[in-house]
C-alpha cells in the first residue's frame, strides 16, 4: 500500500500517456472481427443505422465526459432525455426549428437546476442528479400522460431523425460529429476546458489559482443537460415519439463508456475521442450480437446483451490497469 | 510619506470562536521586499489568506493601492494585482506544467483558442531564468517538490502583480535555487513590485528584505528595519523571550558526538535504482545520526526510497540487521521509519484528525482484535502533542486546519510514535519555527541516544554539520565521498558537495 502511494509520479505519467490505448485497440479487434466474420457488417446500411442509433449515445457519453473530468457525475441524463423527447414531440407540429430548441432547451433547464443545487444548495453530485433524475422522469410522465406522444408527420420535425444530408449522411451523424469536435475544442483549446480539467485535478488549487471553478462546473451540468436533450430530439425525431420511459440506464452505459474511454472517475485527466470510443465499443458489442442472432448460431436476449456488456466493461478496465501498471510494476516489485 | 501599497490594521479572524488573529496590523511600502516572521501557528498565513479573499475576516480594514480593499476571493484578489504562492503548494498535479503556469492567463491564438506553442514556450522561458530545463508537456506530478514550488514561484511572479506573496517559498528549494529566487525578487523590486515574504529561514531574510513584521500568537509584536536588527533579536520578539535567555540555549540542539561504536543497523552497498540513484554505499550505526548531503537532484530523497524499498534496487543491496529491504512492507516490519519530504502527496490525510494521522502508523500495535485501545491512543497523542510543541485546538481537530508547521510536527509524531530502530527523515524541521526546530532537533537526538539511527536528509548546512555524526555526500546519484564529525564546517561541506569526484576526504 505503501508502495503504491510513493508511486503517484510515475502513476501520473503512465497515466497521461497509455490509458486512451486500450479502447482504441479494443474497438479496432471489434471492427475487424466484424469485418471478417459478417458480409454486411461493412455495409452502408449497417454503419449508417449503426451510428444513427449510437449517436444519442455519443452525446450523452460527451456530455458526462465533462461532467466526470470535473469529478462530478450525472445521473439524470437518461431521464432528462425522456423528458427532452417529450417535448420536442408535443413541440413537433411547430416544426424542426422549435422543437429541436425546445428539447435542447428542457435539457438545459434541468442541468441549470442541478447547477443550482450542487454549486449554490452545495449538494453532492451524486445526490443532486439522482434527484433530478428522478424529477425529470416525472415531469415527463406528467407532461405526456403516461403514453407515448406521436410526434407532427406534416411538419418536418422527422427530416433530423429520419433522412440524410445530401442524400448520405444521416443528419443525426453530421450533428453529433460537429457536437464532438466542438466539445474537443473546448476541452482542448479553450480556458473553460482547462480549468474543467483543474477544478476535477484539485478543486481548491483550482480556486486558490483564481480560476472561475463555479463557472466551469455550471457549465459541465448545462453542457450535459443539453446533450441529454439533442439526444430525446434524436429519440422523438427518429423512432416518431416522445417517449418518456426511455432512457432508463442510459447514464450508466454513458458513464461506462466514459470510463472505458480512460477518463479518471475522480476528474482532473480525460480525453473526449476516447469517450466516443467507448461509445461506440458498446454500441459494436450490440451490434455483433445481432449480427450473431441473425446467422442462428446463438440465441441471446437482451438480457445476456447487458451481461456480456457488463464483462466487456470489466475486461477493458482490467487491461487499462495492467497497461498502467507495467511501468510501474517493473521497477517496484 | 507616502502612502503604503498595503494597509492592514486590526485584523482579528477566529476559527471556531478559536482566535487565530487578533487585531494584527501590517504595512508593506511600494517596491519594497517586507517579510513576516513568528512561530508556527502565530497566524503569518491566515492574514495572507485574509488579504487574498480565501478567508474573510471578522473585523478590522484593508486598503490596498490607496483604496480600501473589497477583496472577496482568490480570483479577485489577482485581477486587483495581488499574486500569491500559498504555502501548501497550491498546483494541479495532474495537470501539465505550462497548465500550472498559464491557467487562467493563457496566451491566445486569434480564434480566441489557447495557443499552445506560445504558452510552452512562454513556460519554457520562465523556467529556464529560474535555471530549470524540463519538458513542460509533462503532467506537474511527475516532477520534485523542489521543481513543483519553482513552478509556483514561476505562475506567481509571470502575472506581472503589484505585490507579490511568497509563504514559504524556499522550504523546498536548495542554496543555488535559493539564490536564483533572491535574483528574480530583486528584479522584481527594482520594477518597483512589493513582496511579502514569509520564512523561517531568518538569514534569508537579511539577505533580502527591508523590513520585517514580527508575529506572535496572532498579534503584530513589532516591525523594524531588518538592518537595524539582529537575528537573536527577532527570535527573542518571535517566542516572547530575552534575547539573553536564548543565547545561552545555542543554535541547534542535534549535537554531533562522532561516537562511531554502535551496532550496525543498515548496510548499504552499490545501491542503483531505476530512479536516478546510481551508485549508493553507506553504514547506519545505532546511536548514530548519518546525513545525507548534495545539491538538488543528487539522489538524496531516491537513496531514501531506495533505503525504504519503494525502489527496486537494479544493482547491490540494502539490508538492515542482516535482512534484505525490498518492499516497503519488510522495511516498516524490520523496524525502518521514513518521513517523506512531500508531506501533502504522501503523508498528511488532511480529511482526518490529529490524533487519527498521529496513530496511522501505530494502529496495529494498538489493536486488539481489531479494536483499538482508545486510552492508550490518547495517552500517545498526547504526550506527542505536549512534547512536540504542537499548536491544536484539541486532538480531535482537522489535520488540514493546523498551520504548516504544526502539520510537519504531526507527521514527525506519527514515525516517532511507532519506534522504529532506524527513521529517515526527509527534510524533517521543514517549515517548522526556529523555537520548534530545536525542539525536534533535540528531540531526534535524544531518541538516536536511546540505541535508534537516524539518516537525515536536510538542504540545511547547519542542521547537517552540527547534527549528523556522519555525512555522505552524493553526487548525481552516487555517494562520492563521506565527512565525519567532529570537525566538519560549512566551507568543507560545501566544498565536499562542489568538488568533482574523489576518492575519501579526511575530516
Ligand atoms: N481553516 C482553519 N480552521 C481552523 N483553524 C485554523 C484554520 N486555518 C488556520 N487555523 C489556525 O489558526 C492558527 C494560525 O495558523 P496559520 O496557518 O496562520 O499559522 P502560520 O503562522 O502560518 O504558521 P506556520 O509557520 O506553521 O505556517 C493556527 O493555530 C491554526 O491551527
Ligand atoms: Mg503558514
Amino acid at each position: 500500500m505503501l508502495g503504491d502511494a510513493f508511486d503517484l509520479r510515475t502513476y501520473t505519467r503512465q497515466l497521461g500517456r497509455s490509458s486512451t490505448i486500450t479502447v482504441w485497440i479494443a474497438l479496432l479487434c471489434l471492427i475487424l472481427f466484424g469485418l471478417l466474420r459478417y458480409d454486411n457488417f461493412g455495409s452502408t446500411y449497417n454503419i449508417g443505422s449503426f451510428l444513427n442509433y449510437n449517436s444519442m449515445f455519443i452525446l450523452i457519453s460527451v456530455g458526462m465526459c465533462f461532467v466526470i473530468m470535473t469529478g462530478g457525475i450525472d445521473l439524470s441524463v437518461g431521464s432528462v432525455a425522456a423528458f427532452a423527447s417529450v417535448v420536442a414531440a408535443l413541440l413537433s407540429p411547430h416544426g424542426l426549428w422549435v422543437a429541436l430548441p425546445g428539447g435542447i432547451l428542457a435539457g438545459m433547464a434541468f442541468g441549470a437546476v442541478n447547477a443550482f443545487i450542487i454549486l449554490v444548495m452545495r449538494v453532492p453530485p451524486f445526490m443532486a442528479t439522482l434527484a433530478t433524475m428522478l424529477a425529470a422522469k416525472g415531469c415527463a410522465l406528467v407532461l405526456s400522460g403516461k403514453q407515448t406522444v406521436s410526434v407532427s408527420w406534416e411538419s418536418n420535425f422527422t427530416t433530423l431523425g429520419m433522412s440524410s444530408a445530401f442524400g448520405i449522411l444521416p443528419w443525426t451523424i453530421l450533428v453529433t460529429a460537429i457536437v464532438v469536435v466542438a466539445a474537443w475544442i473546448v476541452l482542448e483549446k479553450t480556458s473553460l476546458g482547462r480549468t474543467v480539467l483543474a477544478v476535477g485535478g484539485s478543486p481548491d488549487a483550482a480556486h486558490l489559482m483564481g480560476l472561475k471553478t463555479g463557472r466551469a462546473i455550471a457549465f459541465v451540468y448545462l453542457f450535459s443537460g443539453a446533450c441529454a436533450g439533442l439526444a430525446g430530439v434524436f429519440l422523438a425525431s427518429g423512432y416518431g415519439a416522445g417517449q418518456p420511459l426511455e432512457g432508463v440506464g442510459w447514464e450508466l452505459a454513458a458513464i461506462a463508456s466514459v470510463v472505458v474511454g480512460g477518463t479518471l472517475l475522480t476528474g482532473g485527466l480525460g480525453s473526449i475521442p476516447a469517450t466516443v470510443a467507448g461509445a461506440l465499443l458498446f454500441g459494436l458489442v450490440f451490434n455483433i450480437l445481432n449480427f450473431e442472432n441473425g446467422r442462428g448460431t446463438i440465441s441471446l436476449s437482451a438480457y445476456w446483451q447487458s451481461v456480456i456488456r457488463g464483462g466487456l466493461l470489466l475486461l477493458v478496465i482490467l487491461l487499462q490497469a495492467r497497461v498502467q501498471s507495467l511501468g510501474v510494476r517493473s521497477k517496484t516489485s | 510619506m507616502t502612502t503604503p501599497l498595503l494597509r492592514m490594521t486590526g485584523i482579528s479572524k477566529a476559527f471556531n470562536g478559536v482566535p487565530a488573529l487578533a487585531r494584527a496590523e501590517l504595512a508593506v511600502d511600494r517596491g519594497e521586499v517586507h517579510a513576516i516572521v513568528g512561530q508556527n501557528g502565530a497566524g503569518k498565513s491566515t492574514l495572507i489568506k485574509i488579504l487574498t479573499g480565501v478567508y474573510q475576516r471578522d473585523e478590522g480594514e484593508i486598503a490596498f493601492d490607496g483604496a480600501p480593499s473589497t477583496i472577496a476571493s482568490p480570483r479577485e484578489a489577482q485581477e486587483r494585482g495581488v499574486s500569491t504562492i500559498y504555502q501548501e503548494l497550491n498546483l494541479v498535479p495532474l495537470r501539465s506544467v505550462t497548465e500550472n503556469v498559464v491557467l487562467g492567463y493563457e496566451p491566445r491564438t486569434r480564434w480566441g483558442t489557447i495557443d499552445w506553442r506560445g504558452a510552452h514556450r512562454r513556460t519554457g522561458e520562465i523556467l529556464s531564468r529560474f535555471g530549470v530545463d524540463i519538458d513542460v508537456k509533462a503532467p506537474l506530478a511527475t516532477y520534485p517538490t523542489a521543481i513543483q514550488q519553482l513552478v509556483a514561484i514561476a505562475r506567481a511572479v509571470s502575472l506581472n502583480a503589484k505585490l507579490v506573496i511568497m509563504d514559504e517559498p524556499t522550504s523546498s528549494l536548495d542554496e543555488r535555487e535559493v539564490e536564483v529566487l533572491f535574483g528574480v525578487i530583486r528584479e522584481l523590486k527594482n520594477s518597483g513590485t512589493s513582496i511579502l515574504y514569509v520564512s523561517h529561514f531568518l538569514d534569508e531574510l537579511f539577505e533580502i528584505c527591508d523590513r520585517v513584521t514580527i508575529m506572535r500568537d496572532g498579534r503584530t509584536v513589532g516591525v523594524a528595519n531588518i538592518a537595524e536588527t539582529t537575528k537573536l533579536d527577532l527570535i527573542a520578539a518571535m517566542l516572547g523571550r530575552s534575547a539573553a535567555e536564548i543565547q545561552t540555549a545555542g543554535m541547534t540542539e542535534l549535537a554531533a558526538t562522532g561516537d562511531r561504536s554502535g551496532e550496525l543497523l543498515l548496510e548499504a552497498e552499490g545501491v542503483a535504482t531505476n530512479r536516478r540513484l546510481r551508485n549508493l554505499s553507506l553504514k547506519v550505526r545505532r546511536g548514530e545520526i548519518v546525513g545525507l548531503a548534495g545539491l538538488l537532484g543528487s539522489g538524496r530523497t531516491e537513496a531514501a526510497r531506495a533505503i525504504f524499498g519503494c525502489d527496486k534496487p537494479t544493482a547491490g543491496r540494502v539490508a538492515m540487521k542482516g535482512t534484505a529491504i525490498d518492499c516497503p512492507r519488510t522495511a516498516i516490519s524490520r523496524g525502518i521509519g521514513y518521513l517523506t519530504e512531500d508531506r501533502k502527496a504522501e503523508g498528511i490525510v488532511p480529511e482526518l484528525s490529529v490524533r487519527e494521522n498521529m496513530t496511522l502508523a501505530l494502529l496495529p500495535q494498538l489493536s486488539r482484535m481489531g479494536l483499538v485501545d482508545k486510552a492508550r491512543e490518547r495517552e500517545i497523542v498526547e504526550r506527542f502533542i505536549r512534547s512536540l510543541g504542537i499548536k491544536a485546538a484539541h486532538m480531535d481537530q482537522k489535520v488540514s486546519e493546523l498551520s504548516g508547521g504544526n502539520q510537519q510536527k504531526v507527521l514527525l509524531g506519527r514515525w516517532l510514535a511507532i519506534q522504529p530502530a532506524l527513521l529517515i527523515l526527509d527534510e524533517p524541521t521543514r517549515g517548522v519555527d526556529v523555537g520548534a526546530k530545536l525542539e525536534i532537533q533535540a528531540i531526534i537526538r535524544r531518541y538516536v541516544d536511546e540505541g535508534c539511527g537516524v539518516i537525515l536528509i536536510s538542504s540545511e548546512f547547519q542542521e547537517l554539520i552540527e547534527g549528523a555524526d556522519e555525512i555522505v555526500v552524493l553526487q548525481e546519484g552516487e555517494s562520492v565521498r563521506t565527512v565525519s564529525n567532529p570537525g566538519v564546517t560549512e566551507d568543507m561541506l560545501v566544498h565536499a558537495i562542489a568538488q568533482p569526484k574523489a576518492k575519501e576526504v579526511d575530516a
